[in-house]
């Protein structure tokens, strides 16, 4: 292991950190914290989670500086982004695509959790987290959508605050209370632009609290055992750090290939047609991130049944740690999980395509089956497993297999 | 492993570093820069940085006001007699001594910036003690040139750059 | 590797559903001068696809996003932008007595609208709104292909179909235009010569209207090339210098 010699290098620094420890703590957290050496790949979604949280951050505090939320000005203010503001489609298109690519980091990091068991004892409260991240990123992302003022922005609001008038007595009310008047208008906008502006910095909160988590026990690691000594462990710089900017170039590859050439390509449209509320469009679809979730809505015939069970879908999670009963974490010496965690993808994909077509003839069993299989796979699948599921050996250390060889 | 072999290895390395770190540093700068320049001016906002104006529709002894770069403009059609009062002036006791020739193109249209020198209020027209213009705030009265006569006013109020695009249209800016 | 082919699968699998329901027939591909990574506009064709607009098109049609002085991407300069701006009368600012005059539209002027609202819009074409035309392309499906095939689809309309008020054309979704056939071919005659045939006339102004909608299109793609040829090398160098510190681990 490199010996560190940080300390003694700049006597201004040691001054600051005897009043104000930060640098210790940055040394604490990101050079020195100790690592399992044997991470892969899968690892790198959780600093990617973070590096777009901090673009959608920077460009949309940017795009702020022109944008107008008002129901006569949001749309054509877009416009001028796009047209006349230095760079603005630039910004715009990154922030845009920023969004998507933030949900498919943070869909795989939380796919990675579950085929690695990261949820089990003691990382409940770390899961639970995460899934807050997720849920204040849905809610961020569903209100900035809104912002543009296009068709999708407008019925995609009514619909989901509708969603709301489920509640029984009060669901009116809500409504209401949501929109600020009788329909999705000018006060509804309005607010929405506020709450897009601060939930991103309660996500950054709420990351703090994720990552303060993470470093109370360390990272899970693939073979989902637990570390016995130092020989299992690696300083997190530069081994991951290097590893992390590896990951980062990759991404950002991919993702301005997207925003350069083909911008428009995973948005809607619709959108590019001014709200219009007299004229509802032919499909309505959300954006593609909702879509397993849009499909879970719409698999039950009942109103409050289907809000129910699509906000059930993101809260069995919480749930998830003691739902998987099985002592062993990592898929890898599960052979049953492993095959069904596979399955469970493939269904939350089916869910995904099932949102995205119209509400009518098999797609509508399909849905079905698909959602029933969502909540078999936590409900009933899960908690049965761990008794009848006879897993693999585990070695006995990180660094064993490789010893061994 | 020979020692040669080590110390080449060794610059090897530090060269990979050296040149992830540089590119590193570009990527940084370079995506910096479109989040700075976002705030210089918008192509709208350089679009109405020139305004034509047309004379022809300003009355002897009229003056007009328009708006350019968010600040007023006046446009003075001035009489003869306004003219003569101007071009008279002898400026070596003026605060800011400048004759009339050097204050227009052609002598029957004064542009001038309606900013007061002073501290930024806009001067009234045809009003003060040398019939020029008069600042209601703190009392600077300019005479029939825009020239500062009187009052905390420190300079002649000023002139935008302009052009005649033809005998009676004027490009501003 | 394994990352970006999972990314890839992952998104693409999820993302291409979205554009699954249509309704009309699925438009004809064309290959257009701005399509691919390379692609870039087609100035000229732009220039006759703004005459095709302002004489036919702009009877009906704004653009409303759009602002003459844009106009310098096309290859226009400023004087050849005034006298093009100067046909349209826009409102003036309210004078002395508070009457708002019409004056010439200038350089920094935005397109001037056919109709001063969208009732009247609507009152003058049998209650259908004709639609802005600057988002055009980015507001439907495959826009530019889309709008080819639209343009030359008109049909009579097959026995049974009873069409209203409206026109068969069998790329509209639901197959029913509100627009009568807007052109025939030699609707005008092209300044550089140009024979004015009917896809000629068709290809010019999808041109004209691409770039109405995407004006950023041109640096966009390339300046793309350039951010991803960087961004390659820099990713390579990354990867050398992961795997050297990691070289001695394990």
């Amino acid at each position: 292991m490199k010996k560190n010699n940080t300390n003694n290098s700049n006597s201004v620094l040691e001054w600051i950190d005897y009043r104000l420890p930060i640098i210790s703590l940055l040394k604490h957290s990101a050079v020195d914290y100790p690592t399992p050496k044997n991470l892969n790949y899968w690892w790198n979604f959780g600093s990617l989670a973070g590096f777009f949280l901090l673009v959608q951050i920077i460009t949309g505090i940017m795009l702020s500086m022109h944008y107008t939320a008002h129901v006569d000005h949001a749309f054509s203010s877009i416009e001028h982004i796009m047209r006349n503001v230095n760079h603005g489609w630039l910004i715009r298109y990154v922030h845009m695509n920023g969004a998507s690519f933030f949900f498919i980091v943070v869909y795989i990091h939380i796919f990675r959790g579950l085929y690695y068991g990261s949820y089990k004892a003691p990382r409940e409260l770390l899961w639970w987290l995460g899934i807050i991240i997720l849920l204040l990123m849905m809610a961020t992302a569903f209100m900035g959508y809104v912002l543009p003022w296009g068709q999708m922005s407008f019925w995609g609001a009514t619909v989901i605050t509708n969603l709301f008038s489920a509640i029984p007595i009060i669901g009116e009310g809500v409504v209401q209370w949501l929109w600020g008047g009788y329909s999705v208008d000018n006060p509804t906008l309005s607010r929405f632009y506020t709450l897009h502006f601060l939930l991103p910095f309660l996500i950054v909160g709420v990351v703090v609290l994720h990552i303060v988590a993470l470093h109370t026990h360390g990272s899970n690691n693939p073979l989902g055992i637990d570390r016995k000594g130092p020989q299992d462990s690696i300083p997190f710089h530069p081994y991951y750090t290097v590893k992390d900017f590896f990951g980062l170039g990759v991404a950002l590859t991919i993702f301005f290939f997207v925003v350069f050439f083909a911008p428009d390509y995973l948005g809607h449209p619709d959108n590019y047609v001014p709200a219009d509320p007299l004229k509802t469009p032919a499909h309505i679809v959300p954006e593609w991130y909702f879509l397993p979730f849009y499909a879970i809505l719409r698999a039950i015939p009942d109103k409050l049944g289907g809000v129910i069970a699509m906000f059930s879908a993101i809260f069995v999670l919480f749930l998830l740690p003691w739902l998987d009963t099985s002592k062993v974490r990592s898929a890898t010496f599960r052979p049953i999980y492993k095959l069904l965690f596979w399955v469970f993808l493939v269904d939350a994909i089916i869910l995904g395509w099932i949102g995205s077509k119209p509400a009518e003839g098999s797609y509508i069993l399909v849905g079905r089956i698909a959602t029933s299989y969502y909540f078999i796979h936590f409900l009933i699948i899960l908690p049965l497993l761990g008794y009848f599921e006879k897993t693999k050996p585990l070695p006995s250390s990180i660094s064993k297999p490789v010893l061994a060889e | 492993m020979t020692t040669n072999k080590k110390n080449k290895n060794k610059t090897r390395r530090s060269f990979i570093h050296q040149a992830s770190g540089a590119m590193g540093a570009v990527a940084v700068v370079s995506a910096g820069w479109p989040l700075v320049d976002q705030m210089n001016p918008s192509k709208d906002v350089e679009a109405l940085s020139k305004v034509e104006i047309d004379l022809a529709e300003i009355a002897e002894g009229k003056s007009k006001t328009v708006m350019w770069r968010g600040k007023p403009l006046f446009i003075k059609h001035r009489t003869d007699a306004e003219i003569k009062e101007a071009q008279k002036v002898d400026v070596s006791n003026l605060p800011h001594p400048q004759k009339d020739e050097e204050r227009v193109k052609n002598p029957k249209f004064l542009v001038l910036i309606g900013v007061c020198t002073h501290l930024g209020c806009v001067p009234a027209s045809d009003k003060g003690e040398y019939r020029g213009w008069f600042c209601p705030c703190h009392g600077s009265h300019y005479d029939t040139s825009g020239r500062i006569r009187k009052g905390p006013a420190p300079t002649n109020l000023e002139i935008p750059p302009y052009e005649f695009t033809n005998e009676n249209t004027i490009l501003v800016g | 590797m394994k990352i970006i082919l999972f990314t890839i699968i992952f998104t693409t699998l999820f993302i291409q559903a979205l554009f699954s329901a249509s309704d009309g027939l699925k438009p004809m591909k064309y290959n257009f001068s701005f399509d691919g990574i390379l692609g870039s506009l087609d100035k000229n064709s732009a220039q006759r696809g703004l005459q095709v607009f302002t004489e036919v098109c702009a009877a009906c049609h704004g653009l409303n996003h759009l602002a003459y002085r844009s106009l310098e991407d096309i290859g226009y300069n400023k004087s050849q932008i005034n006298n093009i701006a100067k046909q349209f009368l826009i409102d003036d600012i309210p004078d002395e007595n508070g009457e708002i005059k019409k004056r010439n539209a200038i350089y920094s002027d935005k397109f001037v609208n056919p109709y001063p609202n969208e009732e009247a819009a609507k009152v003058s074409n049998n209650g259908a709104y004709p639609p802005d035309l600057t988002l055009i392309v980015k507001a439907r499906k495959d826009g530019a292909n889309y709008l080819r095939s639209l343009l030359l689809g008109y049909e009579d309309a097959p026995e049974g179909v009873d069409v209203g008020e409206g026109y068969y054309n069998k790329y509209m979704p639901g197959n029913i235009i509100a627009m009568p056939q807007p052109l025939y071919g030699d609707d005008v005659e092209y300044q550089d010569g140009t024979v004015a045939t009917l896809e000629q006339e068709v290809i010019d102004v999808v041109t004209f209207l691409t770039w109405t909608a995407m004006p950023e299109l041109e640096k966009r793609k390339s300046s793309g090339i350039k951010v991803i040829i960087f961004l390659l090398i820099m990713t390579f160098f990354f990867f050398l210098s992961y795997k050297k510190i990691w070289k001695d681990v394990k």
